[in-house]
């Protein structure tokens, strides 16, 4: 057990590193990929939108007081099911935390380092630099 | 089962193998054969020195065998007599070379002619080169079938052409332009023209004196030579209008510190020191393809091309982009995003590209919204690598759907 993981985030560390083949990964990310909050039409706007990704992602920060929440999506499936493996390890975090916090590290523990590396172009890394900036700048802008 | 009898002269392909990994992305960056790596460790341990420049030993043979080089790629390509051989850093310098040397010639309101499929390395050049001299970049269309509309082309090509830049191979489609029938009607109008060879000199012997147009550029890399190094070749005629461009050692007869006067072509257009071994490297490449029965690496392409299409063909819901005729086929599948299925082939260990292929426009007018799967073949794969993608194509659609 990890004491700083939320319970979700616990239950996809232990249901992926159980993973013995890429199908049963790929599997398992589809299913992840289903949980995401849909976004609604006008919330998959250009405003919300991800330059730099091959695949269309759009991300949404949902901000009551200094509280803050993602929700976020993608035209494809696979990279929906990292999208939600990368909220359900933020989520609830502090700002100071999630910019602290080493993602690479948590995508390698899931086995699925590879989709982190900068050959790649489904835009991961694009999403992780935005949610900081946002944090960042929520932070910034608290009372 | 397709054998290639030249697979082995390619180490990376046995490496790959023994990786797991099947490439099929050969119109990306094609591998080397064993010859192209044995002339580079060659010159870097005989000893590397500068062209052009030192009267002693190293540099006097590196210079003849650059200069050798030169002559070796103006046979190769059958360029007219009085044509020059430019090293360029590739196909897209070569182009942008084009674009900045020729820029004065264009008033407002000329035109830029090319076609709808071109790679961005073919497009942004004159793009921006109109936009900098108010000038009209022209799009020659494609019809309904991915062919280049010859009727529409003869209608938009007109006393206001000055320049017609086009592709010889689509790198997306796999179709031939029909350079014959489409370079006339340009030089008819007085219109400059240019080739982007890039990927058809890797398919078909070249013959510049038959092509007849102004400039042919393309790269090293993609003919299985080394990379950093792109050929443009330049009739005469056409030499007279190209202005320099980039400036520095070597490309200059004489400066003081105000006033500078410059070499003509090819060492006018090579500013600093050039790519040496990938140069010499480049021509053990050619040694290496003129070796071969260039009629057996045709017939062995078209057969494995063949079998690509009909695999793909044969499997429902898979969509081929246009009609391609050589090489490589894109494709869609319906109902599935792109990115998904290049994601579950990759796992897979199957090496080929997806998204738009440095070519947005042209999957705009395509109507392919998220991109589309590329396989690309060269003369070394094989019937095997074909079996292996279709079965991990076959594994990755069962998921998907």
């Amino acid at each position: 057990m990890n004491p700083s993981l939320a319970p979700a985030a616990q239950q996809a560390l232990e249901l992926f590193s159980q993973c013995s083949s890429w199908e049963a990964r790929a599997r398992l990310l589809m299913q992840w990929g289903d949980r995401l909050t849909p976004l609604s039409d006008a919330e998959r706007c250009a405003a919300n939108q991800i330059e730099g990704c091959e695949s269309r992602v759009w991300l949404v920060m949902d901000r009551q007081s200094d509280n803050y929440q993602f929700r976020a999506s993608s035209e494809a499936r696979l990279l929906r099911g990292l999208l939600a493996l990368l909220l359900v390890r933020i989520e609830g975090l502090a700002p100071q935390t999630l910019a602290s916090l080493d993602l690479s590290d948590w995508f390698s523990q899931l086995g699925l380092s590879r989709q982190l590396s900068p050959s790649r172009s489904n835009g991961l890394f694009a999403v992780l630099q935005r949610i900081r900036q946002l944090a960042q700048d929520c932070e910034n802008t608290s009372p | 089962m397709l054998l290639s009898p030249w697979r082995a002269d390619f180490p990376a392909l046995a490496a790959l193998d023994h990786e797991g990994q099947v490439y099929l992305d050969s119109a990306a960056t094609a591998q080397k054969p064993q010859a192209m790596l044995e002339a580079l460790q060659r010159y870097y341990a005989q000893g590397a020195a500068n062209v052009h420049r030192a009267q002693h030993l190293p540099g006097s043979r590196a210079t003849q065998a650059f200069e050798g080089v030169r002559q070796q790629l103006a046979d190769w390509l059958k360029a007219p007599q009085d044509a020059e051989i430019i090293f360029t850093r590739g196909t897209t310098e070569a182009l942008n070379l084009l674009a900045y040397g020729l820029e004065h010639l264009f008033q407002p309101g000329d035109e830029i002619l090319i076609s709808a499929l071109e790679h961005h390395a073919n497009l942004l050049p004159w793009q921006q080169l109109a936009q900098r001299r108010q000038a009209r970049l022209v799009i020659l269309p494609l019809d309904q079938s991915g062919q280049l509309d010859m009727h529409a082309a003869q209608q938009l090509i007109s006393p206001r052409t000055r320049l017609l830049a086009v592709s010889q191979l689509s790198n997306v489609l796999g179709g031939w332009l029909p350079l014959a029938e489409l370079l006339p009607l340009a030089k008819a109008q007085g219109a400059l023209t240019v080739v982007d060879g890039a990927q058809g000199i890797v398919h078909s012997p070249p013959d510049l004196q038959a092509l007849g147009c102004d400039f042919y550029a393309f790269s090293s890399h993609k003919l299985y030579g080394p990379d950093g190094l792109g050929v443009l070749c330049a009739r005469h005629q056409a030499l007279q209008w190209l202005h320099h461009w980039q400036f520095g050692g070597e490309m200059l007869e004489h400066t003081d510190y105000q006033q500078a006067r410059f070499r003509a072509a090819p060492l006018g257009f090579e500013a600093g020191t050039p790519p040496i071994a990938s140069v010499i490297a480049l021509g053990a490449t050619l040694d290496y393809l003129q070796s071969l029965d260039s009629h057996a690496v045709n017939q062995h392409e078209q057969a494995l091309h063949r079998q690509l299409l009909e695999g793909l063909q044969q499997r429902p819901g898979i969509q081929v982009l246009g009609r391609p005729q050589t090489a490589l086929a894109s494709f869609i599948a319906e109902g599935i995003h792109a990115a998904d299925l290049a994601e579950l082939l990759c796992e897979q260990g199957i090496a080929l590209r997806h998204g738009s292929h440095c070519a947005q426009p042209l999957l705009q007018s395509l109507g392919v919204q998220q991109g589309a799967l590329r396989v690309s073949l060269a003369l070394y794969n094989d019937g095997r690598d074909l079996e292996r993608f279709f079965n991990a194509l076959d594994n990755a659609l069962e998921l998907l759907r």
